[in-house]
């Protein structure tokens, strides 16, 4: 039976491991990550989630643990924040050239220094070329239903998966979330089946050398596996739908039908958008909001069929690339470069370190892009200067 | 949708008080958000916790603070002349502070509406935190459903107590009760 219960953003994902059934877990705490693992390993200790916790000394002893866990068969999760996502990376590269289905969540912090514990996606974006794939979420219960669908795809194309949520703003935050019925769960994410595991008494190599003739095979078939993730996602978060009400795409759209000007947000601060959009269609606004779900796999088609044609498309990044703009701008507009119709895009940076973003920020950037006549790609809005 | 802001002091559990806020309002059938304003704690420090309560998941998915509450609760009342705790509170709002002092004694515009119960002295009474550091949240949401009883009534507080505060969850149903029937409000 599903239960409905009221839970901060870090407990949906602890509950989320729990109802995928993982196995292993190895992780050490950081804030705002901590209430993750914390509840995991009273969960573990208490005998109601049948796994092995492993204590590590630090977050690349984490996701190695993690990688060997899978490696064996098993199906592993970890949690981390910030410096400890930044001292993982190594080992990032080696989960997913390993083709080894883990999923970490990352409770999106800006790094230090100058020292910090809130909101931003610098962290998660520093690892977009690892080869994970990568899941922003809006609220507690979809953090929850992610992190089941995250293994539901990555056991299908073989590569890890960060589910990311924002800091407070969702990890902090209770709300009411679904606990979905647990054998209907076990229905839609049958056992982790393995290609191969490493097993005592049957030796075999692991991420042995390959030499240049046979190195870039590897990369080859990691990018397809990407590619073919893009469809998987789409299956599976539909049957998601089916099975637990709430589907899923890698983008979604908000009164987008007949809009004419389109912001795009990534995470909880499109929770606050709709309300703008909602307040701006009331003023005859021909406004649309495009939630953007999942970074990699990327999805190229869908972008491009909802955007083409619109009039201005403007982007809020909670991240920046510092010497060139916002992440998700700068990857809207590549995508949307061989589009004989694209419309100007505009990059918005805000909300870095976990300043507030409200909803009559976001009406004014939907104002402030409407009147722009020049190009513009970098705004800062809401910056001392 | 009603948004209520709680300040408090690090140590005093203004944070569990907004949970707590929305789990009640969660099981009388409401939607609802809870969520601190999160600094790095430190006990004795000003802390801040919102909640939002909707009668449906479709009012609710602002994510940003609360610039503009309906209503207030404080739990230590010398906050009560740092500026900040009032900032942005609506006319006919409620002021729920935790003083010995009766409503009328305290100096707030006549434009809020005033309550008053002693929550440490009972938070005292049953135990909970020490003498000199009394843990008030239970205690001051018995006066929050006494003055708000149509936003979330006493039996939904008493009954998300366990759930929020597993320690001596009697003692604070208890100290909720009581600070529910010594509430007093300014005429």
């Amino acid at each position: 039976m599903s239960i409905k219960k009221v839970l901060t953003g870090n407990h949906a994902v602890s509950y989320g491991a729990m109802a995928s059934r993982v196995q292993v877990i190895s992780a050490y705490p950081i804030t705002p990550q901590t209430q993750v693992v914390e509840l995991l390993s009273e969960l573990v200790a208490d005998g109601k989630l049948d796994a092995i916790f492993v204590n590590v000394e630090s977050e690349h002893s984490a996701m190695s643990a993690c990688i060997s866990a899978s490696a064996a068969g098993a199906r592993a999760f970890t949690a981390t924040s910030a410096q400890g996502l930044a001292l993982m990376h190594e080992m990032l590269h080696w989960a997913a050239g390993a083709r080894l289905p883990i999923v970490l969540a990352d409770i999106n912090r800006a790094m230090a220094p100058p020292w910090t514990i809130w909101t931003d996606q610098n962290d998660s974006l520093s690892q977009r070329d690892t080869g994970w794939m990568q899941i922003y979420v809006e609220s507690n219960q979809e953090a929850f239903d992610s992190i089941i669908l995250a293994y539901k795809v990555a056991e299908q194309v073989f590569l890890p998966c960060m589910v990311v949520l924002d800091a407070f703003v969702l990890s902090h935050t209770s709300e009411p979330i679904e606990i979905h019925d647990q054998e209907k769960i076990d229905e839609y994410l049958p056992p982790y089946r393995p290609m191969v595991t490493i097993e005592p008494g049957k030796p075999i190599g692991y991420g042995a050398l390959a030499a240049p003739d046979t190195y870039m095979e590897f990369r080859y078939k990691m990018q397809r596996a990407m590619e073919n993730a893009v469809e998987i996602f789409e299956k599976e978060g539909k049957l998601f739908g089916d099975m637990f009400g709430h589907s899923y795409d890698l983008v979604e759209p908000y009164m987008m039908d007949d809009a004419e000007y389109v912001i795009i947000t990534v995470g909880a601060v499109t929770s606050t958008a709709r309300v703008a959009i909602q307040e701006l269609r009331k003023k005859g606004e021909k406004a649309g909001l495009l939630k953007f779900r999942v970074l990699r796999p990327f999805p190229f088609e869908k972008l491009r069929e909802l955007l083409s044609g619109r009039k201005k498309v403007a982007v809020i990044d909670r991240n920046i690339s510092f010497g060139h703009h916002g992440i998700f701008y700068q990857e809207v507009k590549s995508a949307l470069y061989p589009l004989s119709n694209r419309p100007p895009v505009f990059g918005y940076i805000a909300g870095l370190g976990g300043r507030d973003i409200t909803v009559s920020d976001v009406v004014d950037i939907y104002e402030d892009m409407k009147k722009r006549e020049t190009l513009e790609e970098i705004i800062w809005k809401g910056v001392k200067l | 949708m009603v948004e209520i802001r709680t300040h408090g002091r690090g140590g005093q559990g203004a944070v569990v008080a907004s949970k707590i806020l929305a789990d009640a309002a969660f099981r009388v059938g409401k939607y609802a958000q809870s969520f601190p304003q999160f600094g790095v704690e430190r006990r004795g420090a000003p802390v801040v916790a919102f909640t939002r309560i909707a009668e449906s998941e479709e009012e609710l998915p602002v994510r940003s603070n609360i610039y503009e509450p309906d209503h207030i609760v404080v739990l230590d009342p010398t906050l009560l002349s740092i500026p900040d705790t009032f900032a942005g509170l609506k006319e006919g709002g409620w002021v729920i502070v935790n003083t010995p002092e009766l409503p009328e004694n305290l100096d707030i515009p006549a434009k809020f509406r005033v309550a008053t119960v002693d929550a440490s002295e009972i938070a005292v009474k049953y135990g909970l935190g020490s003498k000199a550091q009394p843990i008030v949240n239970t205690a001051i949401l018995g006066a929050f459903s006494r003055v708000l009883e149509n936003v979330i009534p006493l039996s939904a507080i008493l009954n998300s107590i366990p759930e929020e505060v597993p320690v001596k969850p009697d003692a604070n149903q208890k100290a909720c009760e009581e600070a529910y029937n010594m509430t007093r409000i300014r005429k």
